[in-house]
This record gives structure tokens, C-alpha cells and sequence, in this order.
């Protein structure tokens, strides 16, 4: 008895320390402290299930262990910042595969050993399979496309949606009738191949550019799967962390459905990047002026305030360590550089934050869209490197885009524009952009890297 | 299952939904990853299936799934703290 209590104690410490930790998390100079308290109500918790009676054997627990540090390790000291978004929707499969396991092995010690499982209980575990191996799957795909082995466009074919409906009606209704008679283990291990299926066929049909949807969502999963799990096993601390992952990835979904502005459903069910005929303007008859490394460099050498608008295409070029030297020289004559950061610019939530941090600069120079939209009209230059949907003012003017209604950056508002960008090819929705034909936009083609290098050493022989 | 345990869900995804709101758009990325690894919390339910020796089938189940939480307790834990490392203020230096 007393040893169960000294579980529970560990558990109970570990919960509120992990929610200290994501605390923390609201102060970025508190974070690593908080975070290192999380880990330490980890290490408690692991030791309170360690000491529990019920475990007769170390000698595979040892082996499981071992083997996840030596896996763990170069995920989390080894791969770089560029990867992090295939790294964690990497991750997302992890999680749900081992709460998918716990699932299936309770299940089945249950069945062999005669226990009656009760309709309550049958639901938990049901859930926690479905919800897991749907994540294993989704993830997966996420990872595919993310690291590029996988086609990152949508995978379309016709009647998708019928095929994911009738594939989800069909898990529920198995959902629902083991509970009714939980020893109908073909209906349970069929539900969890279905669910996989669901995982693959849901994810394959959205486009790179929806990543940062999808991996919220997969992050959402992967804690509702685990809460599952605590009220199958009756395990509150895994409840707690489940709802604390479930909310975390339910709000970034939502903050990051907003700044699309589409709903859960579009993203998924809408394959955005496919064929769509719209009525959108298109550039016919407009011409661009193009700018040399040399202009470029003598109008950032002297600008008094400059607004840099990263995206995706910032990091495909690692463009980010140039855009800090070039910010450094900026400053040092006597300019003020900022950065624009819209919440989907990059693959995942944060992305562009997290390069620009490893490159050095500093994140008080990196401002939220909310923040920083009204100071474009006092800007002299926007430097927009490797975005394009997300400044591209027909979502403020033109109801026929498709992007119409989504929130962009208001760098056509700067006085002077300069887009780094390879070449005239439209953004990931095909879209014309028609900030690149304003008078007052020059456009720097070559790769952003290369192109920002030439202009950090003009301003410099400046 | 216990209906207290609806109780703390509830309650948990509240606080949750309290507490994370307020995390800046900045350290979205490190959220996702602590979060990440916060869920390796998963080995106390599979430690007890790979060690209480009840069946084959759930000892290597649960070998696994300890291997898989535990990859994502260390890695996550790892990589959260590299990216906090490098958010630095004006004027300080990191590292």
C-alpha cells in the first residue's frame, strides 16, 4: 500500500510540474528553467511506475529503455533547426504508436485472461486505438512530405471523400458495437487497421503549404490518444498530460486555421493546392522592375527602417544567417530592423522564430502579424525573403482570390518593396501576386542566399 | 474507469487551454516540442504492460511502446532545450 502511495506522489508532482512547465513557456527567458522542471516530474513519474508492484520484470523494461535513449539522443541533440518540422511530426508518430501498443496489449490481456471489459472502459481503449493509429499514419505522411520523400503536393483522386466517409462511418459503427460486445476482438483489430488507413488517405491529400494545420492537429491526436490510455489503465497523470498535448494542439490548430482563414474541415477536406478554377486577376499586361545586388545594397545601407518578411523559402535557401549579418550592417548605420513573422510562414507553428533565433537575432526584433501590421506605413523598405501568399494584397482586395479574407502581412504598405525571390513562378495556392507589379516593388531574382551575400558585400565596399 | 476521472480531464484541458493560450506566437515551435515530449508520459502505462509478464503479446508490445515514449521523453526534452538556448534579447549573448 504504501508503495502505491508513493506512486501517486510521484504522479501528482509530475502533473503539476508539467504544467509549470508549459507555463513557462509564456516567458521566454523562464522557459528553460520550467521546462527543465517538466522534465524532472518525468523522471519522477517514471520512477513511481518503476517501483509499482505490479512489475516482475526489469530486464525488457531495460532493454525498451535503453533502446528509446539511444534513439532519442540524436533526435534531440543532432538534427537541425531546418528539419524541425519533420523531426516533430517524426515525433507525433512515436507518441501515438506507444499509446496505440498500450492500447492493444491491455486489450488483449484482458481478453486472454477472461476479465470482463466493461462498456466504459471499451470505449476509453476503443478511442485510444483509433485516435492513435490514425495519428501513427497521418503523422507518417506528414513526415514523408516534410522531408520530402513523399510528394509534398495534394494527392488527389476522385471520390476521396466518399472513400474517408465511408472508411470513418464504418470504424465508428465497429466504435460502437464493441462496446456493446467488447470480446469481438476481429471488429477491434479491424477498427485499428481502418484507422490507419484513415491516417494515410486524410493526410495524402494536403498540400505543404497545410502542414502547419495538419501538424497542430496530429499534435491534438497524439494527446487525446494518450488521455484515452489514462482512463483505460484508470492513470490520472496520463489523463492530465493527454488534456494539457490535446489543448495545446486544439489552440495552435485554431490559431493556425485563422491565420488561413479556412476552417478545420477545409484544410482537410478541401486539398486546396489542387485544381481549382477561380476568378482571381491574373498579371497579363503588368511588367515587374527588377533590381540589381548594387541598388539593393545602397538602398538598405542607408534606410532608416527596414521590416523583413521571412517565409519558407528563407529556410529552403538558409538564407537566415545573411539576413542577420545584413540586419547587423544595417543597424550599424544607424538603421532599425525588425521582423515580420505571420503565423504560417514555414511548415510548422513557430518555425521561422526558431530559425531566426539560431541564426542569432534577437526575439525582441521578431514581431507577431498583430504587432507589427500598423508600423509597414512608417517603414522605408519591407525585404520579403522567400514569402509570397502571405503579403499578397488580394486577400484585402480581391473577393475572386481564393486567398481572399486571410490575414497577410501589410508590406505593400512600405514605402519601397524589395522581394527576394528565384524566379516569377506563383506561391504554393497558384496565385498571382500583384504586390511583385506595384511601382514601388523591386524584384531581386536569384536564390536568396546567393543574392544577399552580393548585397552584404556591396553595403559593406559602400 | 471512474467518473472522477472525466472531473480531472475536464479540468486538466481547462487549465491546459488557460495556460497555453497565453504562449507566444514566438515559442510555438518549442510549445509543439515540449508538448512532444511531455507525451512520453505514455511509459507509465507501457512499463507496467512490459514488465508485469502477464503475455508475450503484451511484454513486446509494451517493450516497444517503452522504447517509442522514451525516444520522444529524451529527444523531445533534448530539442526543447536546444531551442530555448537560442532565444536570446538584444544586447545578451547566448551560449
Amino acid at each position: 500500500m504504501s508503495r502505491e502511495i508513493l506512486t501517486q506522489v510521484t504522479y501528482l508532482v509530475a502533473s503539476v510540474l508539467f504544467i509549470l512547465g508549459l507555463r513557462s513557456l509564456t516567458k521566454p527567458d523562464q522557459a528553460r528553467r520550467g521546462m527543465n522542471l517538466a522534465a524532472l516530474g518525468m523522471l519522477l513519474a517514471i520512477v513511481g511506475t518503476l517501483v509499482k508492484t505490479e512489475i516482475v520484470s526489469y530486464g525488457w523494461i531495460a532493454v525498451g529503455l535503453a533502446v528509446g535513449t539511444v534513439i532519442g539522443y540524436p533526435l534531440g541533440m543532432w538534427v537541425p533547426m531546418t528539419a524541425m518540422p519533420q523531426r516533430i511530426a517524426f515525433s507525433h508518430m512515436f507518441g501515438a504508436l506507444a499509446a496505440t501498443l498500450v492500447g492493444v496489449a491491455e486489450y488483449h490481456t484482458d481478453l486472454t485472461e477472461g476479465h470482463p471489459i466493461s462498456g466504459a472502459k471499451m470505449a476509453a481503449l476503443a478511442f485510444e486505438v483509433l485516435f492513435g493509429a490514425l495519428t501513427v499514419t497521418g503523422s507518417f505522411v506528414a513526415f514523408g512530405k516534410l522531408a520530402e520523400f513523399l510528394p509534398g503536393r495534394p494527392v488527389t483522386y476522385k471520390g476521396q471523400n466518399g472513400v474517408n466517409l465511408a472508411l470513418a462511418a464504418v470504424a465508428v459503427g465497429l466504435f460502437v458495437y464493441l462496446i456493446i460486445r467488447p470480446e469481438f476482438s476481429a471488429g477491434f483489430y479491424l477498427m485499428v487497421g481502418l484507422a490507419t488507413l484513415i491516417g494515410l488517405f486524410l493526410v495524402l491529400p494536403i498540400g505543404g503549404a497545410d502542414m502547419p494545420v495538419v501538424m497542430s492537429l496530429m499534435n491534438s491526436y497524439a494527446g487525446l490518444a494518450a488521455a484515452a490510455t489514462g482512463f483505460a489503465l484508470g492513470n490520472e497523470v496520463l489523463i492530465i498530460a493527454g488534456a494539457l498535448d490535446g489543448a495545446s494542439g486544439f489552440i495552435l490548430s485554431v490559431v493556425m486555421s485563422k491565420a488561413m482563414n479556412r476552417s478545420f474541415s477545409n484544410v482537410l477536406f478541401g486539398a486546396f493546392g489542387s485544381v481549382q478554377p477561380t476568378t482571381a486577376r491574373t498579371a497579363e499586361g503588368m511588367t515587374v522592375s527588377e533590381i540589381s545586388p548594387e541598388d539593393a545594397a545602397l538602398q538598405l545601407g542607408y534606410a532608416k527602417s527596414v521590416i523583413v518578411v521571412p517565409g519558407y523559402g528563407m529556410a529552403v535557401a538558409q538564407a537566415q544567417h545573411q539576413i542577420r549579418e545584413l540586419a547587423e550592417l544595417i543597424e550599424k548605420n544607424g538603421g532599425e530592423v525588425r521582423y515580420a513573422i505571420h503565423p504560417v510562414a514555414g511548415r510548422m507553428p513557430g518555425h521561422m522564430n526558431v530559425l531566426l533565433a539560431e541564426a542569432n537575432v534577437p526575439y525582441d526584433r521578431l514581431y507577431d502579424m498583430e504587432e507589427i501590421n500598423d508600423r509597414f506605413g512608417e517603414a522605408d523598405i519591407a525585404l520579403i525573403i522567400g514569402a509570397n501568399d502571405v503579403v499578397n494584397p488580394a486577400a484585402r482586395t480581391d473577393p475572386g482570390s481564393p486567398i481572399y479574407g486571410m490575414p497577410i502581412l501589410n508590406a505593400d504598405m512600405a514605402r519601397r518593396v524589395i522581394v527576394l525571390k528565384r524566379g516569377m513562378s506563383p506561391g504554393f495556392a497558384g496565385i498571382e501576386n500583384e504586390l511583385f507589379y506595384r511601382p514601388n516593388t523591386s524584384m531581386l531574382f536569384g536564390d536568396a542566399k546567393a543574392s544577399l551575400t552580393r548585397v552584404i558585400a556591396e553595403v559593406k565596399a559602400a | 474507469m471512474d467518473i472522477v476521472d472525466v472531473y480531472v480531464f475536464v479540468l486538466a484541458g481547462f487549465v491546459g487551454y488557460q495556460v497555453i493560450s497565453r504562449v507566444p506566437a514566438l515559442l510555438h515551435t518549442p510549445l509543439m516540442a515540449a508538448t512532444n515530449a511531455i507525451s512520453g508520459i505514455s511509459l507509465v502505462g507501457s512499463l507496467v504492460a512490459a514488465g508485469s509478464g502477464r503475455n508475450t503479446v503484451a511484454t513486446v508490445l509494451g517493450v516497444i511502446a517503452v522504447a517509442c515514449a522514451m525516444a520522444n521523453v529524451v529527444g523531445g526534452f533534448l530539442i526543447t532545450d536546444r531551442m530555448l538556448r537560442m532565444f536570446r534579447r538584444t544586447g545578451t549573448t547566448n551560449k
